[in-house]
């Protein structure tokens, strides 16, 4: 019983396992640079568009591993065009970021009008999206770098030097703002995990053991106060970490927690008995779409304000690093499996990966070299874990 | 007394925590049609499994004697090459090849790389001959029906020279005259010398066809019967799967409290969906009352699924015409989920294809049709979800660990239990239920019967499919009878027997 009961536990907490396991190598490898607070702070903000655009990535696959191969280009496009915008036309801030959003939702509304109604596959919608918008966004641009000289918006999406947010107490060396946002997180977390097993026992519902539940709150707060102390020692919070983290819990609670999550999950896992469970399937595929070109339309702020440019270039393979965090974080590549909190380990062990190779001073070429296995690596443990489970 | 051809000596086959079979002894003459029966689970799968090298030789204890060798397969194709073939319950045909092609899969005619299509062809006609199958071997398999498909098989088995046939479930797909064929053809083999051992659940054929039958029930080898010397009748046969006696197949009803009409069809035409000039469903009438449950028997192919499906919010057809009504008002229902709203549950006969997500947990699936009841503004309220599905697990005696389970995982009359309490939480005024008791085991097909009963016991009203005329007529208050789209006869329960509903069958398509 304790046996079977630790494998299941081994098995649901596999990649974060991993992602200790590889964050340790690399301590010992650089002997401890990664885990500088300026080396944590930047795999935040780095890696900020890959978390964003993975959470999108995870609905479409959901809905069957359909993939969006055009979210690179409509990053691209969408900097480009609120770049143009702001800088050529002198747009106000606020219009342009809206203009930018419209313009990606509704990318997402072409791509997906022809998957959910027309059915044409994704694969080849998404591929001609890739073409299209690429070369529009060379179009916009003119082929050319238009740099953004907008303070406000790069401070609010996390580019140029000052991207962080503002410490209120201005101790020196010590951001008291960070830890104490990490603390107030800490507290709430606990809060409504006692709220929630209060409501259960009162409700006369079932309750998972308590040692559990505590070893578990203990680690994540844990966690969580490791991290702000970390960002603290350094600038304080990234402003891109604010919109990861909006991103991160509205969509992990839509896809656990209310209906138009869970039909993205029943399209995955039987489209037939979905609509003859009086579903719209087709509206499911629209959505998750729709979204991804939302989704893309932030990234693509998060880019340009990180890179304080736009230019023709942006976003070239990040629909792979969006695809290879939700197949490490444990979606299935045939749909109807996969977790928000797991798509965001799989981005931090990529984002990890990255940036210990970097600071080992690894060619930029192995470094493909070895994403590439971490990737087979990891859909290759999900199969045979599952055969292995069917046994 | 025979030659004995094969021998299985306690053969015991352990599965991480489960003991699949426990010493299970298995004796097969030459020449003669052995059936093994025993409800789902029983072992019978695996046994075969065993025999055929799927499972290696190491991977389980005992002994295979065949043709007085011992044998140790260590892969199909041993085995195979011994002359033991072994036809799945589901074909293994590619549907864009021909018959030929899909005959020599694997087992090409030819030199080398190059096949010899010629031969190919020659010989598969040769062997289609010998099942009785008039088609060209080079028609595709898409464009022939299961029972032909069938047919196939066991030509593709003869082509390998097989000497020990084993049939696992054969007629399961195939309807009353296709069966009918397939067991004299068994019949006939046996005349030529060939050993067959047969997997069924359809205790008719078992008592037609077999010479002895061998019992499995858990793992364990129970009994063999001889048609020489024991009483093979399916009561006895039933008795030793379940181990006691099923006097009663199906439950009584306490009291029968029939109401006035709950759902009506008339002139309910359809079409095919993509070969739309061809009528599906040809001018139909039909009702059901509440408290009663009506039967539609016909067979497989007749357009009861098919009418089905477009009554359930339009779920199948085109250019689907007539006038349905509920509960006496005219209604149009353009989706499922106007079909759900109305009140009505579909049931599907494919609860892996149509009804249940494999891949989810048993709370997940019984709670998918009817979300919005336990939810309020779009968020899920997870603790109740848990408690229904809990509350029907219970209800319906489901055998799970926990509804934390996936419901691929289940046994077949288990996720038949899961897919009937999503339809029941849907909380319908009529059921529709398309073959509801498809290949699960008696006991378990008696506990979906007193849910039936205590449905409409409840008020409900249910419409039952079913392929299996015992069933329709020991369940049914009134039976319709249908045949080729057309709806040929109707029937009460009192006046309806199997000889009744086969004639109006056969009277409707010699008349056309």
């Amino acid at each position: 019983m304790d046996k079977a009961n630790m494998k299941a536990v081994l098995q649901k907490y596999t990649m974060i396992i991993v992602l200790v396991l590889v964050t340790l190598f690399f301590t010992w490898r650089t002997g401890g640079k990664i885990l500088l607070p300026q080396n944590i702070s930047n795999l935040i903000s780095q890696n900020a568009y890959v978390f964003v655009l993975a959470t999108g990535m995870l609905l479409c696959i959901l809905t069957g591993g359909n993939i969006d191969l055009s979210v690179g280009s409509v990053v691209c496009f969408v900097g480009a065009v609120g770049a143009v915008l702001m800088e050529n036309y002198k747009m106000n801030m606020g219009v342009a970021i809206i203009a930018m959003l419209i313009i990606g939702t509704l990318i997402g509304a072409w791509q997906g009008y022809w998957i959910a109604f027309v059915r044409i596959p994704p694969f080849i919608t998404t591929l001609s999206g890739m073409l299209v918008f690429r070369g529009l966004s060379n179009v916009v641009l003119n082929g050319l770098t238009v740099s953004l000289n907008s303070q406000a918006f790069l401070k609010i999406f996390g580019g140029g030097a000052d991207c962080f947010v503002p410490d209120f107490f201005g101790m020196e060396g010590f951001n008291l703002t960070c830890m104490l946002a990490g603390i107030i997180a800490v507290a709430i977390y606990i809060l409504l995990q006692i709220k929630g097993r209060l409501n259960r026992i009162k409700k006369g519902y079932e309750v998972d053991p308590l040692s559990g539940m505590l070893v578990k709150t203990i680690l994540i707060s844990a966690v969580i106060l490791v991290f702000a102390y970390k960002l603290s020692q350094y600038k304080g919070i990234p402003s891109a970490l604010l919109w990861v983290l909006i991103v991160v819990l509205v969509y992990g609670y839509i896809t656990s927690n209310t209906t138009t999550g869970r039909y993205f999950y029943a399209v995955g896992g039987n489209e037939k008995a979905t609509k003859l469970s009086g579903i719209n399937t087709d509206k499911v595929y629209f959505i998750a779409y729709l979204n991804m070109g939302f989704l893309s339309a932030l990234a693509g702020m998060l880019t340009i304000a990180r890179m304080t440019s736009a230019q023709p270039t942006y976003g070239q393979n990040y629909e792979m690093d969006a695809i290879g965090s939700c197949f490490i974080g444990g979606a299935s590549a045939y749909g109807g499996v996969g977790t928000v909190p797991g798509v965001i380990v799989g981005a931090i062990l990529m984002g990890v990966i990255n940036l210990g190779m970097s600071i080992m001073g690894v060619d930029a070429n192995y470094q493909r070299v070895v994403k590439g296995l971490v990737l087979l690596a990891a859909v290759i443990f999900d199969v045979v874990s599952k055969k292995e489970a069917q046994k | 007394m025979g030659k004995i051809l094969l021998e299985m000596k306690s053969i015991t086959k352990t599965f991480p925590g489960v003991k699949a079979l426990d010493n299970v002894n298995l004796k097969v003459e030459e020449g003669e049609i052995h059936a093994l029966v025993g409800e789902n689970g029983a072992g019978k799968s695996t046994l075969m499994n065993v025999l055929s090298g799927i499972y290696p030789y190491g991977t389980y204890e005992g002994d295979i004697i065949y043709n007085g060798e011992v044998c140790k397969f260590a892969r199909i194709k041993d085995s195979e090459e011994k002359g033991i073939v072994i036809i799945h319950q589901e074909l293994a045909l590619i549907p864009y090849m021909t018959i030929g092609e899909n005959m020599f899969l694997g087992n090409e005619r030819g030199k080398k790389a190059a096949i010899d299509w010629s031969e190919t062809y020659g010989q598969a006609d040769k062997y289609l001959r010998q099942v009785g199958l008039k088609e060209s071997s080079r028609t595709l398999i898409k464009d022939i029906g299961v029972g032909k498909q069938q047919l196939v098989e066991i030509a593709k088995a003869l082509a390998k020279h097989a000497k020990l046939l084993i049939l696992d479930e054969p007629t399961a797909s195939l309807n009353e005259s296709d069966s009918q064929a397939l067991l004299d053809l068994m019949l006939e083999f046996k005349k030529q010398g060939m050993t067959s051992i047969i997997i069924s659940h359809k205790l008719n054929e078992i008592s037609y066809v077999a010479d002895k039958i061998t019992v499995i029930r858990d793992g364990s080898t129970i009994e063999t019967l001889d048609k020489a010397v024991d009483d093979i009748s399916e009561d006895r046969i039933i008795k030793g799967m379940v181990g006691r006696d099923l006097t009663d197949r199906f439950p009584k009803r306490a009291e029968k409290h029939i109401g006035e009409i709950n759902l009506e069809v008339k002139d309910w035409t359809v079409y095919h969906p993509l070969y739309t000039e061809r009528k599906v469903v040809d001018h139909v009438s039909m009702n059901v009352r509440k408290g009663e449950v009506v039967g539609i028997s016909g067979l497989m192919g007749a357009g009861r699924t098919e009418l089905a499906m477009s009554i359930f919010g339009k779920s199948y057809g085109t250019n689907i015409s007539g006038v349905l009504k509920i509960a006496g008002k005219e209604v149009e229902l353009k989706n499922a989920r106007e079909a759900i709203r109305s009140k009505l549950a579909y049931v599907t006969e494919d609860r892996k294809g149509n009804g249940l997500i494999l891949s989810n947990p048993i709370k997940i699936n019984t709670t998918l049709a009817n979300l919005d009841s336990i939810s309020a503004r779009g968020v899920i309220d997870k603790d109740k979800e848990y408690q229904v599905a809990v509350e029907y697990k219970e209800k319906l005696n489901t055998k799970c660990p926990t509804v934390e389970q996936n419901v691929g995982n289940l046994s077949g009359g288990n996720q038949q239990k899961v897919l009937l309490a999503k339809w029941m939480f849907a909380d319908p005024d009529v059921l529709i239920l398309d073959e509801p008791t498809r290949g699960i085991d008696v006991g378990a097909k008696y506990e979906i019967y007193c849910i039936i009963n205590s449905l409409v016991a409840e008020g409900k009203s249910v419409i039952m499919i079913s392929s299996e005329l015992p069933e329709v007529l020991g369940m049914c208050d009134r039976i319709y009878v249908m045949n080729e789209g057309k709806m040929v006869g109707e029937l009460e329960a009192e006046e309806a027997t199997q000889e009744r509903i086969m004639a109006q069958i056969l009277k409707s398509s010699k008349g056309e």
